[in-house]
């Protein structure tokens, strides 16, 4: 492994970036360990859901988002709220089911969100949901001009609901800047995903979209963060959705309570060989990006500050009783005001503007690997249809209709490569 | 308002003169999509088409392919996604090509939609409408009431009107309120019903029902196509020397208790007609309501006028008998009167 890792990974990380990746994901764990004391001690309301060993997952793709981009966790993807921004405090407080905690004790976990400034969608329990919702807020902010990239998570298990298909092919048809990480975990909840689906790669559920895919090892935060950054470019520069397969392992139970048994102990053996911290670790020792003074450093700063926020945390009340009821309804401007935050003329999409002549393309409609790649024609009224070409192969229709198409996301690309880097934190 | 910019209005007339149900309901999206541009339209073949009902006809050549949106079948798709476009400032309306097809997306609305602002802080200003209700011989799946799955759901506004001027008038409301609403259309009235709307913008508020017809003897409660019944039979009642007063309910959640029961303490007796099948109705929800604040002023049991407990059947003659009238609204009324 360690041969593999070294060789996908080229140093085109700066050493902050590199350094960034392993403190969030040791903090990722680190907030997890502390939380399993609290679930010990019976602090914890309900339920614990466990990452260990999938950190690179949650934190190698949010690390590949800017701050204006939008995110929807599902409940292990913890890495990813403390990327984006979340104080350690909220996750233990949510946990906890406390007042301070951001719903205040009305949902526990990581169900929350945050819409006005780290920009994030509260999951819920009903898996494959927040896909289209995700891919609602990718067309949203592309109709307000925004350039932003929509992203969520998905397991093996939730890959088979019928939202998932819904959304997918919503998000695909409409050419949304979303991408989705699909992790495969191998389990949902005690069952193998070989008795779920009947397929060696789940990125091949992609093919049946018109997306285009990618398969990582989801241990290697590395290759993680470099296929993220590239699908988030690549969406961002209007490519359509991407979905990523990031392969890697359940270690514990499908929460606190579940030993998995279920597991094979040689399975289990495996993946714990290869865990994604120690895996890394070594990477940045050989690499001489990290040394026993950094670690060190890095140790004592997660303990202080895990220490601060646990603490924080416990001392916060439980909500009073009576705050279960009321705010079922937003009752207004004094409640919300709802605006949208434009970056395009209004004009655009305001008659007579926004008028269109009765035929209706979409540029670049199922350009996936898997489809053909013309444009999707659709005519009505007594307009000639536009794409009356003959059947030709789907390439070089795509070709001659949208050659803009084909340089802009390269030029894109470059631009967001640089200028993304500069804007993180 | 519509066309106020000078340019074509694609056949909209600004108010002011009879229109249908239908019609009332094209207004409302054209004249809130002309006021506010965050207000964006999908749904099922919504956009080129105009509608099954073409109740869109028009809206994509004035506002164009990012306002009016022709989505795959997909309807948990359309309101996840529309719940999406809401977190980021947009105020989506969802067509259901018929609302029978609501319950594909019963998930996205009553878990996530519905619980967004009480959970975590996050309204979700979306309107979710489509052709609903019997009498058009659509059989058991092209005919369905399905308002009492979401009056259940705390988080949700439900309305159900019954003219032109409240379709026209709540449907503007429901654009604008902050919470998701669901706004059934019921699609006998679509055509069959006409009447005047102002030239001027106007809504009518959400949670307040209309007193139709006054009247001392009982109190008739209905909404929807059933409303017409009502109206009907009170007509017949009167010649009959009984005054029922017919109220409109236009909304079920959040429902107007302060006028229902200001009514029923006044004519002491309180007869329901809906359309909607019997058990788990809206007649049920305001049988309790009576007991719990107006128990000592009835003068005789609440009584029901519903649908069968069954699916909607196909046939002409059984869905007939399936449907409440006003026959039946007469004959009920008539036996409470007696009290």
């Amino acid at each position: 492994m360690g041969a593999a890792m070294k060789k996908s990974m080229p140093r085109e990380l700066t050493r902050q970036q590199y350094l960034d990746l392993y403190y969030y994901m040791r903090l990722n764990r680190a907030v997890e360990e502390t939380m399993v004391k609290l679930f010990r001690q019976n602090k914890i309301v309900g339920g614990l859901y466990s990452s260990l060993g999938q950190e690179a997952i949650s934190v190698g793709t949010c690390y590949a988002l800017e701050k204006k981009d939008w995110i929807a966790p599902m409940i292990r993807n913890i890495g990813a709220l403390l990327v984006k921004g979340v104080p350690p405090r909220d996750i233990f407080m949510q946990h906890m089911a406390k007042y301070d905690s951001p719903t205040k004790g009305r949902d526990g976990t990581s169900h929350f969100g945050d819409l006005d400034n780290l920009h994030i969608v509260s999951p819920i329990s009903m898996l494959g949901d927040l896909i289209p919702v995700m891919a609602g807020v990718a067309i949203g902010g592309r109709y307000l001009g925004q350039k932003i990239v929509a992203m969520t998570w998905i397991g093996d298990g939730g890959s088979s609901t019928g939202v998932f298909h819904e959304g997918l092919n919503f998000a695909a048809a409409q050419k949304a800047a979303f991408v989705l990480i699909l992790e495969n975990n191998l389990w949902a909840y005690s069952t193998p995903v070989g008795r779920q689906v009947p397929l060696e790669n789940l990125a091949d559920r992609a093919t049946g979209y018109g997306m285009d895919s990618y398969i990582v090892d989801g241990n290697n935060v590395v290759a993680v963060y470099k296929t993220a950054r590239e699908a988030v470019e690549r969406a961002r520069a209007g490519e359509g959705p991407i979905l990523i397969e990031a392969k890697t392992f359940r270690r514990l139970g499908h929460a606190q309570h579940d030993p998995a048994e279920y597991v094979p102990k040689e399975m289990r053996a495996y993946w714990e060989a290869r865990d994604p911290i120690a895996l890394y670790e070594k990477f940045l020792t050989g690499e001489k990006l990290l040394d026993a003074p950094v670690k060190k450093e890095i140790d004592e700063r997660l303990e202080t500050l895990l220490e601060a926020e646990r603490e924080f945390a416990e001392n916060s009340p439980m909500p009073p009783p009576e705050f279960a009821e009321g705010g079922v309804y937003c009752t207004g401007d004094d409640c919300h005001k709802i605006q949208a935050r434009w970056e395009r003329p209004i004009a655009e999409v305001t008659p007579p503007k926004s008028s269109v002549k009765a035929v209706w393309t979409v540029p670049g409609f199922g350009s996936g690997k898997g489809s053909g790649g013309v444009d999707a024609a659709i005519h009505f009224g007594d307009a000639p249809a536009v794409m009356d070409k003959p059947a030709n192969n789907g390439r070089s229709a795509k070709a001659a209709a949208k050659p803009a198409a084909k340089t802009a996301p390269k030029k894109a690309k470059a631009a967001a490569a640089g200028a993304s880097r500069k804007a993180r934190r | 308002m519509a066309g106020g910019n000078g340019a074509a209005t694609n056949g909209f007339a600004s108010g002011g003169r009879q229109v249908t149900f239908l019609e009332a309901i094209r207004q409302a999206m054209f004249e809130e999509m002309e006021r506010d541009p965050t207000v964006l339209l999908m749904g099922e073949d919504v956009g080129v088409y105009g509608g099954a009902f073409k109740t869109s006809e028009g809206l994509l050549e004035r506002f164009g392919w990012e306002r009016v949106i022709d989505t795959p079948i997909s309807e948990s798709a359309i309101i996840g996604a529309a719940c999406g476009m809401s977190y980021v400032g947009l105020r989506p309306i969802c067509e259901m090509q018929f609302i029978d097809f609501i319950v594909c997306a019963f998930n996205q609305i009553t878990n996530f939609l519905a619980k967004g602002h009480y959970l975590w802080n996050a309204p979700a200003p979306i309107v979710i409408r489509g052709p609903s209700g019997g009498g058009v011989h659509g059989g058991p799946f092209h005919s369905a009431n399905p308002e009492m799955y979401f009056v259940h759901t705390p988080g949700l506004k439900v309305i159900y009107p019954s003219t032109p001027y409240d379709a026209k008038g709540l449907l503007k409301a429901a654009v604008r309120d902050n919470n998701p609403v669901l706004f059934f259309e019921h699609k006998f009235l679509y055509r069959r019903i006409k009447g005047e709307v102002p030239a001027e913008d106007y809504t009518v508020p959400i949670g307040k029902s209309v007193v139709r017809r006054e009247g001392r003897h009982l109190t008739i409660l209905s909404y929807a196509a059933m409303m017409h019944a009502s109206l009907e039979a009170a007509d017949a009642l009167a010649k009959e020397g009984i005054e029922a007063e017919v109220i409109d309910l236009r909304t079920l959640l959040p429902l107007d208790e302060e006028s229902i029961l200001s009514s029923v303490k006044k004519t002491n007796k309180c007869l329901v007609v809906h359309e909607d099948t019997k058990t788990g109705g809206i007649a049920g929800e305001i049988a309790a309501l009576l007991c719990e604040k107006a128990f000592s002023d009835l003068d005789g049991p609440l009584v029901r006028v519903t649908a069968l407990d069954t699916p909607v059947p196909y046939a002409p003659t059984l869905e007939e008998y399936f449907l409440p009238n006003a026959k039946k609204v007469f004959a009920a009324a008539k036996e409470l009167a007696r009290y």
